[in-house]
């Protein structure tokens, strides 16, 4: 079962270090990792996305919390939340597949970001499979490049 | 406020702290730490490895329960240190060990003996720091400290560049230790205890198995009384020797791979476990599905991480082992339920089975007469010392018959490396016990393979007269591979034969120790008591059966009542 797990830490030297040396010494898996600072600048968020049945999810929140510089540990799975991943793409397009990677980045209410004669660069933003499905979509037209930015999510708020 | 350098600094946290001895190693970025000391009162051993250092730290810390301190360079130092680190980790033991680092101008450049022990020690460690900022150095000092000591114990590292602790800095005042990120938890859910209490008490076939953190959390007592008060059964981890009386009639002896049958049969067929403090490792458990198979699982731990790791459990109970034995004792104390008599006399069919299996297969072997039997020379080593000497081991055969035939009634009387299985942790272990306690009787059991791991630290032992005795369990192998490939590999000694060995005697004398051999059963009692009168380092080398094996024995990936016998 995939997972989404939120960690707050604090911002310190070597604390993704842990995080990470957690996951390989203890043989579990990060599909990804994504890190950046919270509004407080001394703490950080990071989503990571893992894979692994109740009794290893649940050892991989107990031995996260257990690293002194983690804060909070969330299986955001737990609830309703939205996840999003960005991608930038870059795809080949010369004079006869422009115009149609223009209507596909349009179908996936992407943007283009860079031009060149011979390529675009495009920028999705959605769910990990809807970054997944423009990929499939612009490969045979002659994906050059892409980067992906990994999962973050957050959790929904209480409708009441 | 004053102004003193880092070094006066962390040595006056030290004081703080209560430290009384350090063990260490100098080198030059921590210089300046071993001038400070000089001008205190805290005693600085001198070891001859970096690994005897923290060892012997760990020592104290495992006899005295107040956190082990270490002091090593930066480089080797810190790396020669790394297997006594974990070590220490994996059996929870408080201590904080200080490296020295190079100028923080240089960290990076791949500097003289330079390495990145923070990074190499993060999976060995409970927590570390480099502390780059001088005026960081006090308050990391005191949460080191602090971390190490409380929770789930274990060792923690601070690494100190050379610039750093040379530093001018005034000396902050103490005060309470709150930390946001780090809070565990002590106290038991009292709707968890009582859900606990009630199964204890339909229970018909109830087991304690009691593990390190019963030790850790000083919970003997409590545990004792619960044991008696309801007539359970007790067996005990490696770790958790001591934890209950060995001479109780209660008493199972020790559980897992080379427990007593009676414990290990009563486990497998209890319908209630209590587990406190220990982890299931798969030295205790065997074959995880046949492990207590009809049982329901209590689990005291102060490690949330340790609950539900292994073995799936019923009834968690997340606190110090005191705390939820005490909260336990008192439920049971005002519990209208609980008649004492009724649940005692309830559990004698269930304990006489026990003893049917005691009877039947007893902690025993087979006497070979001058052939000197290493059980033999544990139990006369028991006799002789009234089970009342501390005693460390080495890893391997010595230690399981030390585990076996030694019977701790005490805690904090026995240091083992049970988790990680370091050789060469004996010798050091036992300098630091001494050093602690230097009125009691400290005797490292050892095999003839082990010893020679950290045998340099005789030469500490002579040096701070510290008359610790070794036992030197001597039969030519590394005995419990040769016993592994004896069972399983067709007699194929690949790499276990000591063809060429010091001799003991001799060696012992060289370091200014005194060295006693026995070749033969009648010498065994004479060489023992010659050693314990003896005010000297005393090296007893006993030529044992050659091939004797470690019985019962549950081999790797079997059931644990897959037992081979004696």
């Amino acid at each position: 079962m995939k997972h989404t797990i939120s960690v707050l830490l604090q911002n310190k030297p070597g604390v993704l270090s842990r995080v990470t040396g957690l996951f390989s010494g203890r043989g579990f898996n990060i599909e990804s990792l994504s890190v950046a600072e919270t509004l407080d600048s001394s703490i950080s968020c990071l989503t990571l996305v893992t894979r692994g049945d109740e009794a290893i999810i649940e050892q991989i929140t107990k031995q996260l919390h257990k690293l002194i510089d983690v804060i909070k540990v969330t299986d955001i799975g737990d609830s309703e939340y939205v996840e999003r991943e960005m991608v930038l793409i870059r795809v080949k397009a010369e004079a006869q597949t422009r115009a149609e990677v223009l209507r596909v980045v349009d179908i996936f209410r992407g943007k283009v970001v860079d031009v060149s004669p011979k390529s675009y660069a495009v920028e999705v933003t959605g769910s990990t499979s809807k970054v997944q499905a423009i990929i499939d979509i612009l490969k045979p037209l002659g994906i050059q490049e892409i980067v992906r930015t990994g999962t973050i999510a957050m959790a929904r708020a209480s409708k009441k | 406020m004053d102004k003193i350098n880092g070094s006066q600094a962390i040595i006056r946290c030290l004081q703080e702290e209560g430290v009384k001895i350090i063990f260490g190693f100098p080198g030059g970025a921590i210089i300046d730490l071993f001038d400070a000391l000089m001008d205190s009162d805290i005693t600085n051993v001198l070891v001859r490895h970096e690994q005897g250092a923290v060892h012997a730290a760990d020592g104290l810390a495992r006899v005295t329960g107040e956190v082990g301190v270490a002091l090593l360079t930066s480089g080797p130092g810190a790396t020669n240190g790394v297997t006594a680190i974990a070590t220490a980790y994996c059996d929870s033991i408080p201590m904080v060990i200080l490296t020295g680092q190079v100028p923080t101008p240089l960290i990076g450049n791949d500097a003289f003996q330079e390495v990145d022990i923070v990074g190499i020690t993060r999976p060995c460690t409970k927590h570390n720091y480099l502390v780059k900022d001088a005026k960081d150095l006090v308050p990391t000092l005191r949460e080191a400290f602090h971390i190490a000591r409380t929770g789930r114990p274990g060792p923690v590292l601070v690494d100190l560049p050379k610039d750093v602790v040379a530093k001018m800095i005034d000396f902050p005042e103490k005060k309470p230790i709150r930390m946001q990120t780090y809070q565990p938890n002590y106290e038991p859910h009292q709707g968890q205890i009582e859900k606990a209490c009630k199964k204890i008490l339909k229970a018909k076939n109830p087991v304690l198995y009691v593990g390190g953190g019963v030790i850790l959390s000083n919970a003997h007592e409590e545990l004792t009384e619960l044991a008696r008060k309801l007539n359970i059964p007790v067996t005990m981890t490696l770790m958790g020797l001591g934890g209950f009386p060995g001479t109780d009639p209660l008493s199972m002896g020790m559980l897992g791979m080379h427990g007593s049958y009676a414990a290990n049969m009563a486990v497998a067929n209890c319908d209630l476990l209590i587990a406190v403090g220990a982890r299931f490792d798969d030295r205790v458990t065997g074959r995880l599905d046949a492990f207590a198979p009809h049982a329901t699982i209590i689990h005291i731990d102060i490690d949330p991480t340790s609950i539900s790791k292994n073995v799936k459990v019923d009834i968690p109970i997340v606190a110090d082992c005191k705390h939820a034995l005490t909260a336990m004792n008192t439920w049971f104390n005002t519990s209208s339920d609980f008649n004492r008599e009724q649940v005692a006399a309830s559990h004698e069919p269930w304990r006489a089975t026990i003893d049917g299996w005691a009877t039947k297969h007893p902690m025993t072997y087979i006497d070979e007469g001058e052939i000197i039997k290493p059980q033999f020379v544990i139990q006369k080593l028991d006799e002789l010392t009234h089970g009342d000497a501390i005693i460390t081991t080495e890893v391997g055969q010595n230690q399981m018959w030390a585990a076996q035939f030694y019977k701790f009634n005490k805690p904090r009387q026995w240091a083992t490396s049970g988790g990680l299985g370091t050789m060469g942790y004996g010798l050091p272990a036992a300098i630091g016990a001494k050093m602690a306690f230097p009125d009691k009787t400290v005797v490292d059991v050892a095999g003839d393979g082990s010893i020679q791991m950290n045998i340099q630290e005789l030469a500490t032992a002579k040096q701070y007269k510290c008359p610790v005795k070794v036992v030197i369990l001597n039969n030519n192998y590394l005995g419990m591979v040769r016993q592994w490939q004896e069972l399983f590999y067709n007699k194929r000694y690949a790499g276990t034969v000591m063809d060429v060995t010091p001799d003991f005697v001799m060696l012992a004398q060289a370091y200014g120790a005194v060295g006693l051999r026995a070749t033969k059963t009648s010498e065994v009692e004479a060489v023992l008591k010659e050693a314990l009168a003896t005010d000297n380092t005393v090296i007893m080398d006993f030529v044992i059966a050659r091939e004797e094996c470690v019985f019962p024995m549950v081999p790797a990936g079997k059931a644990t009542t897959e037992m081979l016998l004696v």
